[in-house]
């Protein structure tokens, strides 16, 4: 249809083959497979009290000094992303090549369709094979075999790390349509990515001390506002909205985030949730993740469908 | 004759900036028909309209019988266009490119990988086809171009600057790989250049613009008859002897606008026009010609004379 399979076709090789994508896939595989290795070691050592979701813990639990596969997703996941999208138009404008693909046959956005749906292929190709290799130590080391509420949970979450990873790349592909050179749009995408998942943390608790400043004395009812609006600033990150997804999907206890009353515990029995139960906490965090993809990706798709021809 | 490209009074506006203002012409086939002006001039938006990759403000175009506005990939599938400052991937071979732009076209592989070969052959890149594109000299990438735009079968090449920046040697490789496209192939070529001298050489047409119009439209010599109005040449004479009664010899013929006595021969200034005429005559009359200059018109001095005049 329109060129969109040739673009997608070539575009997942040139991906799949570029040393750039290597090197971060190296790091991303070695990295998590020593932590998923080092957090089976220490989950063998402590007799794991929920042994029912044993190897889901492979993904959030850290051991021998490393952290988890879930930090080292947090982390690399937004370099991956702009590593795969942010020379994607104006390397092929500095190259030349972007006019010569605008005079064949095809519709504009299959040229921006296939190299965003390339590169989502491309993650998901990756992402899945490391938490297949995962569940492969998990099963040799501990000798758990998932169950299949684990497997639908890791599924979810392997959904979740594909869109945090899809922000990213969006982002990185906008800033290649508006910035003429790649070496301005990696910088922005990369200053936005220290900024939304460092810079965040201290920002939201400034804001939060300067609207509800607290001391020792401070009721609970202050501490609770305080503590509330600090976690939804916290929430324009990316980083922590993964964070929370993963919290929920990968252990079934967590049933809420922010802060709680005394009297609201009352009463509460701690069992595991069920998964839809878990889906449903976090299901507000799980739509925002999709609506900061879907918006990114709709803005460089109407950008680079109106971008005028002469600049290109 | 079939009209590859109808243009009529077409007008693109940038704002209040009217970089093409009503301007109408159009391509036989097999016919070069050449776009010429200063940079900024409005050529290559005009290309861009052709092809529906901008839109005009007004005006109608149609190539082979398609308005590319409304039916854009119609108008590329037939239409080929080499952008100024084309590149390739650099990290693929000719024949890679080649065959991903062939997919791009939707050419069966089949068809397609036979035809590569075919193409780069023609183009004379047969010997460096499974080379990365990234060692290429700037004239073999045009020539690859040209390449990429025959891979369609086209009716219509529009080509934007094919030469800018390339040696002579590759110059005159791209220059005459155009012409035969034209000439042997049938196709109609329209391309835009500053460089005057080289499209002199292989275009049936030009059309010259300026500030967003089309100042002259033609072949070069009418163009240039337009511009620079009837010439004059020089001829230089001997004759048995060189004083004032052999100069009033010369009396009564048509077309002569000025003679003298210049170091030992006679000197005519005549009408370019009446250029045989005028020869005949003089050697009927017992002179003989030693000299005979009459230039023809170039595209350098039409294109002066106009943009002096702005």
């Amino acid at each position: 249809m329109g060129g969109l399979l040739p673009v997608f076709l070539k575009e997942l090789t040139d991906q799949f083959g570029s040393k750039r994508f290597m090197l971060i896939t190296l790091i991303i595989v070695i990295t998590g497979l020593f932590s998923s290795y080092t957090a089976s070691e220490a989950l063998k050592e402590q007799q794991f009290l929920n042994e029912e979701y044993l190897f889901l813990g492979l993904f959030t639990s850290s051991g021998g000094g490393l952290p988890s596969f879930l930090f080292f997703i947090s982390f690399f996941g937004p370099l991956l992303g702009i590593i795969l999208g942010f020379d994607a138009i104006n390397g092929e404008r500095t190259r030349g090549t972007l006019s010569l693909i605008l005079s064949q046959p095809i519709y504009r956005d299959a040229i921006i369709n296939g190299k965003f749906l390339a590169s989502l292929a491309t993650v998901a190709i990756m992402i899945a094979s490391i938490m297949v290799m995962i569940a492969g130590i998990s099963i040799a080391k501990l000798g758990v075999v998932p169950n299949g509420q684990e497997v639908v949970r890791a599924i979810l979450f392997f959904i979740a790390c594909i869109l945090y990873i899809a922000f990213w790349m969006s982002l990185a592909i906008l800033f290649s349509i508006i910035f003429e050179k790649s070496s301005t749009s990696a910088l922005t995408s990369i200053a936005l990515w220290i900024f939304l998942s460092f810079f965040v943390y201290m920002i939201a608790g400034v804001v939060a001390d300067e609207i509800y400043p607290i001391t020792q004395q401070s009721t609970p009812e202050l501490l609770a506002k305080h503590e509330s609006l600090r976690t939804m600033l916290l929430r324009f990150s990316p980083a922590v909205l993964l964070e929370e997804i993963s919290a929920a999907l990968l252990n079934p206890t967590v049933r809420v985030f922010g802060p709680m009353f005394e009297t609201q515990l009352k009463g509460l029995i701690l069992t595991p949730l069920s998964l839809g139960q878990s889906v449903l906490v976090v299901w507000p965090q799980f739509v925002a993740l999709i609506a900061a993809s879907v918006i990114c990706f709709a803005v460089s798709y109407l950008a680079f469908m109106r971008k005028e021809i002469r600049s290109i | 004759m079939e009209l590859v490209v109808e243009a009529r009074d077409i007008v693109k506006k940038y704002g209040d900036f009217k970089a093409v203002d009503g301007i109408s012409f159009h391509v036989a086939q097999s016919e070069i028909f050449g776009l010429l002006g200063p940079n900024g001039a409005g050529k290559t938006t005009t290309i861009l309209m052709l092809l529906g990759m901008t839109e005009p403000t007004a005006g109608e175009i149609k190539v082979c019988g398609y308005d590319p506005n409304k039916e854009p990939l119609k108008v590329k599938r037939i239409a080929g266009y080499l952008p100024e400052n084309v590149g390739f991937y650099e990290d693929m071979t000719a024949r890679e490119n080649l065959h991903y732009l062939a997919r791009l076209n939707g050419i069966p592989d089949d068809v397609a990988i036979k035809k590569i070969d075919d193409i780069l052959e023609t183009v004379g890149l047969s010997d460096v086809r499974d080379k990365l594109t990234g060692t290429y000299s700037k004239g073999m990438r045009q020539r690859l171009g040209l390449a990429s735009v025959l891979i369609k079968d086209p009716k219509l090449v529009i080509l934007d600057e094919p030469t800018t920046g390339i040696d002579p040697e590759g110059t005159e490789q791209v220059l005459s790989l155009i012409y035969k496209m034209s000439k042997e192939m049938g196709v109609s070529i329209l391309l835009s250049s500053h460089l005057l001298y080289q499209v002199q050489q292989i275009c049936d047409r030009v059309g010259i613009m300026f500030k967003g119009k089309m100042v002259a439209m033609g072949s070069i010599e009418e163009i240039g008859r337009q511009a620079l109005g009837e010439r004059e040449g020089i001829m230089k004479l001997s004759y048995e002897y060189i004083n004032e009664e052999a100069l009033d010899k010369l009396d009564g013929i048509e077309g002569i606008v000025e003679k003298r006595i210049d170091n030992h021969s006679i000197i005519l200034k005549f009408n370019e026009d009446k250029k045989l005429d005028i020869v005949r005559e003089v050697v009927m009359r017992g002179f003989l010609p030693i000299e005979v200059k009459g230039r023809e018109y170039s595209l350098e001095e039409i294109y002066i004379r106009y943009f002096r005049e702005e």
